[in-house]
């Protein structure tokens, strides 16, 4: 009876571990390698307006890979900003902000005077509107 | 009568016809050049709104938006 007890148990905990693999699937859904790369290499950046930009003269292959992010965040800016009654500018931006916070050191972003910084261990030059 | 005609025209319907397809098939290839063209056109701007920005966002957007922001970028971290 015991014994057959703590086999339930051990199921039981199996289950919960598929569960919350199943659930966090979605949350650890990660950057592609090549898009990785090209930011910690800086040739790429994050800009004030919630975009990425060129740091320097992209290759074919990763100005096709930062038009294809540009274009989802954008239907992700558009879609978030109908659910909060802002604009996609008002959302795009606010990511921005967001953003260039999250940046690395050795990563590239842009400052609202438009030049390219590299994020070191110091907070990084943003929009005053940031929070 | 050697050949059907149709009763609006004395042109053989064989000719109609072929009329018709071919322009079925203008049809179709014009609809895909403008399907395609309109799909072209939806990349991101690459130099977006930055004067409309300074016009449009107040400090107290951003504040409000700023949880919402957070949510999307842990959400959706592949793209950001």
């Amino acid at each position: 009876m015991f014994e057959y007890m703590k086999k339930n148990k051990a199921l039981a905990a199996i289950g919960a571990l598929v569960l919350t693999a199943v659930v966090a699937v979605p949350v650890m859904a990660q950057r592609d390698p090549a898009y990785e790369a090209a930011r910690s290499s800086g040739v790429i950046g994050e800009k004030p307006d919630g975009y990425l930009g060129y740091v320097s003269s992209p290759s074919p292959a990763i100005k096709a890979l930062v038009e294809d992010i540009n274009i989802k965040r954008k239907a992700a800016y558009t879609r978030k900003a109908q659910e909060t009654n802002s604009t996609v500018e008002q959302f795009a931006f606010t990511s921005g902000c967001n953003l260039i916070m999250r940046t690395v050191s050795g990563e590239k972003y842009q400052t609202p005077s438009g030049t390219w910084n590299t994020r070191d261990s110091s907070d990084p030059v943003r929009d005053s509107r940031c929070p | 009568m050697l050949y059907q005609t149709s009763q609006l025209t004395d042109r053989p319907i064989g000719a109609i016809r072929r009329k018709m397809r071919s322009l079925a098939t203008a049809g179709l290839i014009l609809g895909i050049v403008t399907g395609l063209s309109a799909c072209v056109q939806v990349t991101a701007p690459d130099k977006p709104i930055v004067i409309n920005l300074n016009i449009n966002i107040k400090q107290e957007v951003v504040y409000r938006l700023d949880g919402d922001a957070k949510d999307l970028i842990n959400k959706e971290a592949d793209i950001f």
